[in-house]
Parts: structure tokens; C-alpha cells; sequence
């Protein structure tokens, strides 16, 4: 129980607790809603971390177990019955295996080629469901009202999905936060920094990335289930929506790649940043000209993101931010 | 007696002093994909608001009513919807919704209207699925998708009874996909031989390998399209590849003015449309067709597209709602709805009160235009049905 | 049988489209290892640019020269603001850095012509051979494609500058030491490739109508040609496109259009994995 004793984990306790009980208290409904988008880019950067930060290797399609989640998830239970729990659940596991076959296939590839290669996957998966039909086809899955009422109504069952949601942005975080202290997470760092020298050390590499990348697909897979539950309906252009997948990797690289609070921190500061274009007419026309320049700023003079340029200038943040 | 009469003076008096408010919420699309639809409903929505108030508010139980709007930006985009619906009833107290433009929005914003209880009215929204999920506040004002389209067929079957190949050819996406289905199962009723029932991609810009199908089938009529990039390309690509086809019916692109930027391509093109300046509907209430159009132009400077009827008419409805119920409590205006039955300048209103299709529009039936040819210009004229048509049908077209 | 031969002959001829578009991509991979993520918006500039020539009175056909022109200025720019720095760099750096391109492209197009629809409205004729119909716009597309090609072959192998190029592709280190300034070199590349995409993106402009958006499927189509190709090769990329447009056209009789995609993108993954540097080998 050694994790007890470190400040990170009862920070991501403290802030998962604030953001589940604030809205509640005052029953902010709207506040809910925006603490909702922002929880799940917390999610899917601190996933997204696991490879790009972790393991370097950049995926570019990780919105694809987003979508498959919702899609199993919405599926079981608008066609089977089955109850929210167990359907987000199978979902995730679902999309962890799948994704553990597909990674011991693709992640032969390197660099551009692999990155090339998830684009190709998620445009794959979203242009096949489009013509699926037993997922509804273009016209997607909807979920009648009754399913809610099941769950003590909508008003109940919206605030048990939210809820949940933030449990799983805790256990995303938590997750990164202890791979990146195993023995496990070293082998990725050592395949980032040199994957041939990480093998004639011994490294198990092969594996280790299949592994990082299937866990990189459970946590995404279950917040796609519960997203799509809360808002009743999924469609493929929604579900499998790439440019929110390059959106996650804006995230991660502002807030610092390879940290366990930089893709938190990125993806919080991003949803807010957007709000604020979007919201002040001024600006909106121009919002995706700010984020991209942003972005090309980050990348041209502070690769490491805020993590980064944190730790240099205090080296003892290092010790509590991880 | 007496005494009754200066009571409700006073209540009058105290009424128009009050200055009671009603408030409307809804979001809409400024930026994004839905970007020109969204306004123009808005803009419909807007104009409602002033002729209302302008005659000093909705009536109601003998006090006068002011229309509030209260909306936001919703970028077209689904996350930011159920973020807004929230706000617009929890903080910002509204009484009635009015949904966002597109089935795909308006259903995410059902979800929340229904958690609340809150009546809201779907303008723009032609899904027949939405009303299928057991929602008991939501009313569609628009001819649901499964009716877009059957009304061509049995105009093609009046203008050539011996007519039987027709191609039934869709964009894959949800409405057009849903227009499509129905058409097909109401043309193979009808007598006809769908001998092609196919979609193609949203972002499809090159119809080639479709149209070659068509070709080969041997279709004598087209039926389908989608919105209204998709279904311009697609008419003029038919046109410089020179299908032989008797007459094509496009969902939704020859609907708008700007269709007529496709030239001859444009030529004998025919759409459903759910409402159209030039209609003659003996309207019960609210203005006429022609009175609306004339307040349309004067207000915006253009001619109204059937999104800005649409919005006009779904405030109208909720007015008419308010009246009859004599109240703005929820209850008894979700009771007012369902026993409405009218007719006015966009067409006959009723909706489905059978549970599993509450809110399903059932009175308002689509209009038929075709683009044809006035002293060499291109002109949109209203060929179905027969009792409202200011122009005999071409046919056949090539 | 006429409908085969009709779906060939589409395919073949929007296919070269394609693979222009393609040669671009595969070009600035060749020379400098980044996937041009800025490509389709690149694309979608070439055609409102030729959009702006056609407004202001030139022929659609005339305007493709200052497209080209500033199609090749523009890449020169993109390269010295957003490449040069990160050349060097991991390749998260360099597909990040020309994304970041491509989102303040397309946020000033929205801007700038919101994302409805354009149309060059041009006279187009439209030709009956033995009962399969063309319209001039396609058959001139395509030769225009073909041509730009050629003379993309002729400078990298008949002209001094298209030889640095190819010795850059080749190994920069040693092209540095024969006195090869390769920052230069980089430079041009980076031009010329975007100067293809534009062209191509004006190409398809006389064709369909287009969205500031529009680039967005082109570049998918770009990324599995020049796969198919082999990434780098620029006749594979052509000869990728070729096979793309033939895909198109040709499985379209026996299933619903609408699946053509899905196989189009398993088959490119497919590629990549089994066949990385593509069905006709990897760079020159």
C-alpha cells in the first residue's frame, strides 16, 4: 500500500471527488454537462498517453475504441436488454481484445507508417458500420426512453452515468500514473527511447506494445459506452470521428507528453480554451486559426508542453506532478 | 354581473401592466454544417416573435403575454447540444424549447426536454425514428421522412400510368436513407419495379460509377438524392452524362433558389418541399401564405425558404398551444397539442397522440415544385397537388 | 459489358486525378520523411484559388498556371515556417506541425468562404463514343495530370536542381558534403509538392463542387494511393492512384456503392502490413 503514501494519488482522488460532488451539491445541471465533455478528453488524452507518451508510437485513430464502445455498449442494450453495467464492461473488454490482435499486427510498423496505418483502421471501422445494418447503418442506434426509466428515470440515470464517467477519468488516471511506476511502464520508456536496444536488452517488445496499446482501448472503450448511453443515440460520423482523435493528441502534447498530469492538464485547459473561442463571438470565426497556431507553437518551441517547461523551471514539481 | 365585468377589467388593466413574459429556448446553428438551414429557421422563429409582439404578446387566460427568445450557438455539433438544452432550462428557466435544426440534434436535445417534462416543438426535424422512442413533449411540425417522398410517386403515376422502372437512389445518410426505404416500399405497392435501390457516400462528389448503374438498370425515373451539395452534383452530372430519364425527383438542393445556379442541368428537376411562398392553404389562423412571405421579405429583404416557414410555424403553434390551454403551464399545453387540429399558412397541423408515435406529424402533407422555363429564365413552380399547383407537370423531361 | 467498359474508363480517368494528388504526398515523404498532413487543405486552397483566377475572368484552364505558381511560393513558406525547425525531429513532431498547418488553413477558409459549396460554371461538351458518355472537363483533367507528371519526370532527371532533389532523397548527409545545400533543396521539394496537390485540387474544382472541406477525402484518397505505390515512389503513386480510381469504378456493378470505401481503406491497411513499401517497391 506504498501508493497510500504519495500526494499524486490523493490529488487524483481530491480533484475526481470535486468534480463529482460540485455539480451536485448546487445541482448545476449545466456545469454538469461541461465537466462531462471535459472528463472524457481527460480520458481519452490520458489513454492516448499510454502510446504516444509512453511507448512513442503515435496513433493517430484512437477515437476508433471510443466509438466501438458506444456502438457494443448502445447495441446490448437496445437490442438485448442488457443492463448498463455489464454492457459498458463487455464492451471494454471486447475492444481491448480486439485491439490486442489488430496491435500485434500493425505494430510492426513504425514511425509515420503506423500512424498512417490507425487512420486507415478507424476510417475502415467507421465506413463498415456505416453499412451495417444490424447497428442501424448510417442511421445508427436509438435508444428509447423507457431504457432510462429502468434506471429510476432519466433525471437519476443521467447523474449515475455522470458519476461514472468521472470514475473512470480517476481510474485513467491512476492507471498512467501506476504503469509509469512499474516495471512494465520502464519497458515501454526504454522502447521509446530505442526499440532495437530495448530488445538486445531483453525487452519483450512485441508484446509490451500490444499490452500498452489494448489498455490504451479499455478505459475509452467503457467512457464511449457511457457517453453515447447519455446521449441516447450514436451514428457512425459521431462515433468514429477522427479529427476529435487529432484533437486528443493536441491535448496530450500541450499539456507534455510521457506525464501523467500534462494530458489531465492539456485536456482540461483545451475544452476550456475552446468554450471560451467558441463562445465569444469576436473570436469564434477564428477559433480553429488560434488552436492550430497554438499548436505550432507548442510543437516549434516547447515540445515538452506545460509539463515541460514546469519541470525545468522547478525540478521539485517533478516530485508531486508526475 | 356587474362586479365580474370590473374584476376583469382590473385583471386586464393589471395584466398589461405586468408585462408577463414567456420565455422560448433553443439553440442554434451559427457555425458548422447546418449553418444556412439553422438561420433561416431562426430568422422565421425571430419574425414570429415580432409579429406577436407587436400585437402586444400571446393572450392567454386574459392576460398578454410578451415572447422572450433565448438561444445560443450549438456549432451544428451534437456534444455541445444536451450541454445547452441543460442551460437553457435549469439556469435559464425557460418555458417552452424549440428544437435545433436536423433529426440528429433535435434527438440529442429530446433526451433532456423529456428529463424536464419541457414541451418542445422539432422544426426541422423530419425523422420519423425520433418520435418512435416513446417521448411524450416532443411535437413535429415538418411531413415526417417516411411521407417525403410518396407523394412523387403518385404524381409520376398520374403524369405516365404505364411508367414502371424507377431507380430509388439515396444518400447514405440517416433521412435520406429513411425518405429512401419508404419510398421503395410505397412505389413497389404502387405498382412500380424499383429496379435499382441504391446509397451513396456522404461526401460523394462523383457520380460516375452511380450513374452508370442507373444506366444499366434501365431505370425510366429517378427518386432519391440526399441534402444539398450531394443532390446538385448529382443532378448535373445526370444531366452532362445525358440519362435518359423521363423525370427525376431530388430530395431537398432543387427545394432552394440556389439550385437554379445549375442552368439547364436545373431543367425539369423536381423536389418535394415542405412549403413554398406560392401555396394556397386556407389558413384558421395566424396570417396567410402571402401575408407571411410579403412580412418575410420585408424583414430580411428575401424570399422565405420553407426552414424559415418552418420556424415561423412552430411559434405559431406553441402560441396557439398557449391560447387554447389558456395557460403556460406544461401540462396543459402538452394537452392542447395533442387535441390540435388546424390548418395555417404552412399546411394542416396535427399530431400522433398513439403512444408509440407520440408528437408525429400526421395533417401536413408536402408539396411537389419542378424547375422549369418562364420567357428563358429558370423558375420553380408548384406542380402537386393538383388543387394548389401553379404549373402543369413537364413530362417527360428528356 | 458497356457499363464495364464505362466504369473502367471513369475509373482510369479520375484515377490519374488521383495520382496527382498522390505525387504530391509521396514527393515531400520521399525527400523528407513527413507525411504532409496539411495535404488536403492544400488541396482545398488549390481549388478556391483556381476558384478566384475563374472570378476574376481567366479560363479555368489558363488559371491552372498561377495556381501553380503559388501553389509552389506557398509550400516554399509552410516549409520555412513550420518544417524546417522540426526536420530533424521524431515524426509525431513533423505529422503534428503540418496538421497545425492545416487547421489554421481551413479556420481561415471557413472564414473566408464559410464551408458551402462552390462551382466553376464552365461550358463543358459532353462526348457520345460507341454509347459511353465523357464530358471534355474529365478527358482534360486527366491529360492535364498526365502532363504535369511528365514534367516533373523531365526536372528530376534532365535538369540540375531535379538531380539535387533526388541526391537529397537519396542520403542528405552525403548530399550536404558533395556541396548540395540541402535546406534549399528542402525547400523547393516541399514547393513543388504542394504546387502538385494544388493543381490536382484545381483539377478536381472543374470537375464537382467543393467545400473549404473538401480536402479532407482526397487526402485519404492521397495517403492509400500513395501506399499502394509505395510511399516515396512517385510513379507508384500514380500508378496507385490509377488502381484507386479503377477500385471506384469497376466494383461498382456488383456491390452498393457505398462499401467501395470500406475496402478501399482494408485494403490499404492490408498494404501496409503485408506489403510496407508498396506493390511496386519503396523509395528511389
Amino acid at each position: 500500500m506504498k501508493f497510500l503514501k504519495s500526494p499524486f494519488f490523493w490529488i487524483v482522488i481530491a480533484v475526481s471527488l470535486l468534480y463529482a460532488v460540485y455539480p451536485k451539491l448546487g445541482n448545476n445541471i449545466t456545469l454538469r454537462e461541461t465537466l462531462v465533455l471535459s472528463a472524457i478528453y481527460v480520458i481519452l488524452a490520458t489513454n492516448l498517453n499510454l502510446m504516444i507518451g509512453y511507448t512513442g508510437y503515435v496513433n493517430f485513430g484512437s477515437i476508433v475504441f471510443f466509438g466501438l464502445g458506444g456502438y457494443l455498449t448502445l447495441w446490448l442494450i437496445g437490442g438485448y436488454g442488457w443492463n448498463l453495467y455489464a454492457a459498458v464492461l463487455f464492451a471494454g473488454v471486447v475492444t481491448s481484445l480486439l485491439t490486442l490482435a489488430l496491435g500485434f499486427g500493425i505494430l510492426r510498423l513504425r514511425g509515420a507508417y503506423f500512424a498512417l496505418a490507425t487512420i486507415g483502421v478507424n476510417e475502415a471501422v467507421k465506413d463498415f458500420v456505416s453499412n451495417f445494418d444490424k447497428w442501424g447503418g448510417s442511421e445508427g442506434i436509438f435508444l428509447p426512453f423507457s431504457t432510462y426509466k429502468s434506471m429510476g428515470g432519466a433525471v437519476h440515470a443521467l447523474w449515475t452515468v455522470y458519476f461514472l464517467i468521472i470514475g473512470v477519468m480517476a481510474l485513467s488516471l491512476l492507471l498512467s500514473w501506476f504503469i509509469k511506476r512499474s516495471k512494465f511502464g520502464l519497458g515501454l520508456f526504454a522502447i521509446r527511447e530505442d526499440e532495437d536496444a530495448a530488445i538486445v536488452l531483453g525487452v519483450k517488445a512485441p508484446v509490451y506494445k500490444a499490452i500498452a496499446y489494448s489498455v490504451s482501448a479499455f478505459l475509452p472503450a467503457v467512457a464511449g459506452g457511457l457517453y453515447f448511453f447519455k446521449n441516447g443515440s450514436i451514428v457512425p460520423e459521431e462515433a468514429f470521428n477522427l479529427h476529435l482523435s487529432i484533437e486528443s493528441i493536441v491535448m496530450v502534447m500541450l499539456g507534455g507528453q510521457g506525464t501523467v498530469t500534462g494530458p489531465w492538464v492539456g485536456a482540461f485547459l483545451y475544452e476550456r480554451l475552446r468554450g471560451l473561442l467558441l463562445t465569444t463571438p469576436s473570436l469564434s470565426n477564428f477559433h480553429l486559426v488560434i488552436a492550430g497556431v497554438l499548436l505550432l507553437l507548442i510543437i516549434l518551441f516547447a515540445p515538452g508542453g506545460l509539463m515541460g517547461w514546469l519541470y525545468k523551471r522547478w525540478a521539485r514539481v517533478r516530485g508531486v506532478l508526475e | 354581473m356587474k362586479k365580474g365585468w370590473l374584476l376583469l377589467l382590473l385583471v386586464g388593466i393589471l395584466g398589461i401592466a405586468q408585462a408577463q413574459t414567456v420565455k422560448i429556448g433553443l439553440t442554434v446553428s451559427k457555425t458548422g454544417k447546418y449553418n444556412v438551414e439553422s438561420v433561416n429557421q431562426l430568422n422565421g422563429i425571430k419574425l414570429w416573435q415580432q409579429w406577436i409582439n407587436g400585437q402586444g404578446g400571446i393572450p392567454v387566460g386574459g392576460k398578454k403575454y410578451k415572447v422572450e427568445l433565448k438561444y445560443y450557438d450549438d456549432e451544428s455539433k451534437a456534444e455541445r447540444v444536451q450541454q445547452l438544452y441543460s442551460r437553457l432550462i435549469s439556469q435559464d428557466k425557460v418555458d417552452f424549447l424549440i428544437s435545433p435544426y436536423s433529426s440528429g440534434l433535435t434527438a440529442k436535445a429530446a433526451i433532456i426536454s423529456e428529463q424536464y417534462g419541457k414541451v418542445m416543438v422539432a422544426t426541422g426535424a423530419a425523422s420519423d425514428s425520433i418520435f418512435k422512442l416513446g417521448y411524450e413533449n416532443v411535437y413535429q411540425i415538418y411531413t415526417p421522412a417516411s411521407r417525403y417522398l410518396t407523394s412523387t410517386v403518385d404524381m409520376l403515376k398520374a403524369a405516365d400510368p404505364s411508367l414502371k422502372k424507377i431507380a430509388v437512389v439515396y444518400e447514405d445518410s440517416k433521412f435520406a436513407k429513411a425518405v429512401a426505404t419508404s419510398a421503395r416500399e410505397y412505389a413497389k405497392k404502387a405498382g412500380f419495379d424499383v429496379v435499382l435501390f441504391e446509397g451513396y457516400p456522404k461526401s460523394t462528389t462523383d457520380f460516375g460509377p452511380i450513374i452508370n448503374k442507373i444506366k444499366a438498370s434501365g431505370a425510366q425515373a429517378l427518386v432519391g438524392g440526399g441534402h444539398y451539395a450531394d443532390g446538385a452534383t448529382f443532378a448535373r452530372q445526370l444531366f452532362e452524362q445525358k440519362v435518359p430519364l423521363k423525370m427525376i425527383a431530388l430530395l431537398v438542393a432543387p427545394a432552394s433558389d440556389e439550385f437554379a445556379e445549375l442552368g439547364d442541368a436545373a431543367f425539369g428537376v423536381v423536389a418535394p418541399s415542405q412549403w413554398e411562398p406560392l401555396v394556397k392553404y386556407q389558413q384558421t389562423c395566424g396570417p396567410s401564405p402571402a401575408q407571411f412571405t410579403e412580412m418575410y421579405q420585408k424583414a430580411y429583404g428575401k424570399v422565405p425558404a420553407y426552414r424559415a416557414a418552418g420556424g415561423f410555424a412552430a411559434g405559431l403553434i406553441l402560441q396557439k398551444a398557449m391560447m387554447e390551454a389558456g395557460s403556460i403551464d406544461s401540462a396543459k399545453v402538452r394537452a392542447a397539442l395533442d387535441k390540435m387540429d388546424l390548418t395555417i399558412f404552412f399546411g394542416k397541423i396535427k399530431f400522433s397522440t398513439d403512444p408509440k408515435s407520440h408528437g408525429l406529424q400526421l395533417g401536413h402533407e408536402m408539396v411537389q415544385i419542378q424547375w422549369q422555363k418562364k420567357d428563358g429564365k429558370l423558375v420553380k413552380e408548384i406542380v402537386w397537388p393538383t388543387n394548389a399547383k401553379t404549373s402543369d407537370l413537364i413530362y417527360p423531361i428528356r | 459489358m458497356l457499363q464495364i467498359f464505362s466504369s473502367v474508363m471513369d475509373g482510369l480517368l479520375i484515377g490519374l486525378v488521383y495520382g496527382l494528388a498522390a505525387i504530391g504526398l509521396t514527393l515531400i515523404f520521399g525527400v523528407m520523411d513527413v507525411v504532409n498532413l496539411a495535404h488536403g487543405s492544400i488541396i482545398a486552397l488549390g481549388m478556391f484559388f483556381l476558384y478566384l483566377f475563374f472570378g476574376a475572368g481567366l479560363h479555368p484552364y489558363l488559371s491552372l498556371v498561377p495556381v501553380a505558381i503559388l501553389g509552389f511560393f506557398f509550400g516554399v513558406i509552410v516549409y520555412l515556417i513550420a518544417v524546417k525547425r522540426i526536420i530533424s525531429g521524431p515524426p509525431l513532431m513533423s505529422l503534428l506541425s503540418t496538421f497545425s498547418v492545416s487547421m489554421i488553413i481551413i479556420g481561415i477558409g471557413t472564414a473566408l468562404w464559410s464551408t458551402s459549396p462552390y462551382n466553376i460554371n464552365f461550358k463543358v461538351e459532353t462526348y457520345n463514343i460507341l454509347g459511353y458518355t465523357v464530358t471534355s472537363a474529365r478527358l482534360i483533367a486527366a491529360v492535364a495530370a498526365v502532363l504535369v507528371t511528365f514534367g516533373l519526370y523531365f526536372f528530376l532527371y534532365r535538369t540540375v536542381l531535379g538531380k539535387a532533389v533526388r541526391a537529397v532523397a537519396n542520403n542528405r548527409e552525403a548530399a550536404e558534403l558533395m556541396g548540395i545545400p540541402s535546406q534549399q533543396i528542402l525547400a523547393i521539394s516541399f514547393g513543388i509538392g504542394t504546387m502538385l496537390a494544388m493543381l490536382s485540387g484545381a483539377l478536381i474544382a472543374t470537375l464537382f463542387p467543393f467545400t473549404i472541406l473538401s480536402g479532407g477525402v482526397y487526402e485519404l484518397k492521397s495517403f492509400v494511393a500513395s501506399v499502394l505505390g509505395g510511399l516515396g515512389n512517385p510513379t507508384g503513386a500514380l500508378l496507385g492512384g490509377i488502381i484507386l480510381g479503377l477500385i471506384e469504378g469497376s466494383v461498382a456493378p456488383f456491390i452498393q456503392i457505398s462499401w467501395t470505401n470500406v475496402i478501399e481503406f482494408v485494403i490499404f491497411v492490408l498494404i501496409l502490413l503485408f506489403f510496407p513499401t508498396g506493390l511496386f517497391g519503396g523509395r528511389k
